[in-house]
């Protein structure tokens, strides 16, 4: 019963794991997407600002990218230390 | 027994049949209801068209509708289907037939709506085009189609072939076949909708550019329609590759997580390659002599959103190859279950991501074709960042399936 008990744990766990890094890697995409997506507009409209955009562009997906790296995070915990 | 197994049938074909048609239902009716909405509009700008607007709308509202048939007729069939030799196998393969058809529907309807809406307001424009129009808009509509034809072909084949009395196990694998070509066919049905409308609305602005706006369209529908075909590919191995020895406990989930996988990543990518190719239309009408450097970017930013989908897939074979040693304990199979989950709801975001961004810088390429290289570098940062998170969920289901 006690290794059912273990079992069972280590079966949520995992499909923890799968979920928080599944479901945590929609939003950052389509964030980040949306971001490139202005960033190349900018661009096409003022070409000579290429590289304070691109730059900008690049701050601003890091930040977006951070709720990414939380799941990437919590999913690692969830496999290897919880 | 034998009685029980066949009341199992019975639950199976009317929850499928349910399924089928309330999933299928959702699509066709919100396409429909675009286009019709659009047609208004064109009739309060050119009340005189009446007739013709109103018969493009019925026309394309009927191609609309056909995504919605076909879910119905899988649930008539569903509902009325006599099993002579009733099997566990069986019962799975009819839920998986609903569920099939139903989503598979979904995503076509609302895509063939778009071109039904914008061919409606560019004949309130150039009346003159009618004839072109319609073609335009019944090709572009026919492609949106594509994802519920694949669906209904996958759906038949799981209500109409006999398994036979494969190991349980199998039945597991029916089942994910049916989810995964209908989750596959949400993305590309509705994203091949954004280069169908945005061609006929470039029709009415453009009208000489017609030949290049068509070829752009289809080039841009048929790479859309890859995901779909992944679906397909992934739905046709899970029903016919012989898992014989496959030991039940772990394979059922691997089964499963197979089907996630593709079928979920394929949504975002179907999607994000329908917003590039959309805007890479959208383009050529405005400018029709940037024809090369568009569909050169639309190509290379429908390749890269594709990428998520390609994860899926890479994913979904390593499920179905891979032996993994029978088991008594649940964990095993939950870490192959939560790998094509992880892999499938993580391919969405950055393929949906990738295609906004392509979609981006496709416009701007169109009215700056000299910026055509910084554009497509800035692109290729902006998607490879994108890309990221969906190496992050392919990097956590390898860990599940390798190392766990």
């Amino acid at each position: 019963m006690a290794i059912e008990g273990i079992d069972l744990i280590k079966a949520a766990a995992y499909l923890g794991a799968g979920v928080a890094m599944g479901l945590g890697a929609i939003g950052p995409g389509v964030g980040e997407g949306m971001v490139g997506a202005k960033a190349c507009e900018a661009i096409g409209r003022n070409p000579q600002q290429a590289a304070l955009l691109t730059r900008t562009m690049l701050v601003g997906q890091a930040v977006s990218e951070s709720t990414g790296i939380y799941s990437l995070v919590i999913a690692l915990l969830l496999l290897f230390v919880v | 027994m034998e009685i029980e197994l066949q009341s199992m049938i019975k639950v199976a074909a009317y929850l499928g049949g349910g399924m089928s048609i309330g999933f299928g239902a959702i699509g066709a009716a919100i396409g429909e209801g675009h286009a019709a909405a659009q047609a208004n509009r064109a009739l309060s700008e050119n009340p005189e068209l009446s007739g013709d607007i109103v018969k493009t709308m019925l026309v394309g509202q009927a191609v609309a509708e056909s995504a919605a048939i076909f879910a119905l007729v899988v649930a008539i069939l569903l509902l009325f289907l006599q099993v002579p030799a009733p099997t566990v196998l069986k019962a799975a393969s009819l839920i998986g037939a609903g569920l099939c058809i139903g989503l598979g529907a979904l995503g076509s309807g609302v895509g063939s709506g778009m071109p039904a809406a914008e061919a409606c307001r560019g004949i309130a424009r150039q009346p003159q085009l009618m004839g072109r129009m319609t073609t335009t808009m019944l090709v572009g509509s026919a492609v949106c189609q594509t994802p519920a034809i694949l669906s209904m072909v996958i759906a038949l084949m799981l209500m109409f072939i006999n398994f036979g009395d494969a190991p349980v196990v199998k039945a597991v694998a029916l089942f994910g076949a049916g989810l995964c070509m209908g989750l596959g066919a949400i993305g590309s049905g509705m994203g091949s909708g954004h280069p169908a409308g945005e061609a006929c609305k470039g029709l009415a602005r453009q009208p000489a550019a017609a030949g290049p706006l068509t070829a752009n369209m289809l080039v841009g529908s048929a790479v859309s329609q890859t995901p779909a075909i992944f679906a397909m590919v992934v739905a046709l191995m899970l029903m016919f590759l012989n898992f014989g020895e496959s030991a039940f406990n772990p394979a059922w989930a691997a089964f499963l997580g197979a089907a996630l996988s593709t079928g979920l990543s394929a949504i975002g990518s179907g999607y994000g390659c329908g917003l590039a190719a959309g805007a890479s239309c959208e383009g050529i009408a405005r400018h029709p002599r940037n024809v090369g450097p568009l569909t050169t970017i639309m190509l290379v930013g429908q390749a890269v959103a594709q990428t998520p989908c390609i994860f899926g897939l890479l994913v979904s074979f390593i499920l179905m190859f891979k032996a993994f040693p029978e088991t008594a304990a649940l964990a095993p199979a939950m870490a192959l279950l939560s790998a094509g989950l992880c892999m499938g709801f993580g391919g969405i975001g950055p393929g949906l991501g990738n295609g906004m961004t392509a979609e981006g810088a496709i416009r701007w390429v169109a009215r700056q074709s000299e910026s055509a290289s910084l554009l497509m570098r800035i692109m290729l940062v902006g998607q490879a960042v994108s890309q990221s998170t969906a190496i992050y969920a392919m990097v956590i289901s390898l860990v599940l399936i390798f190392v766990i």
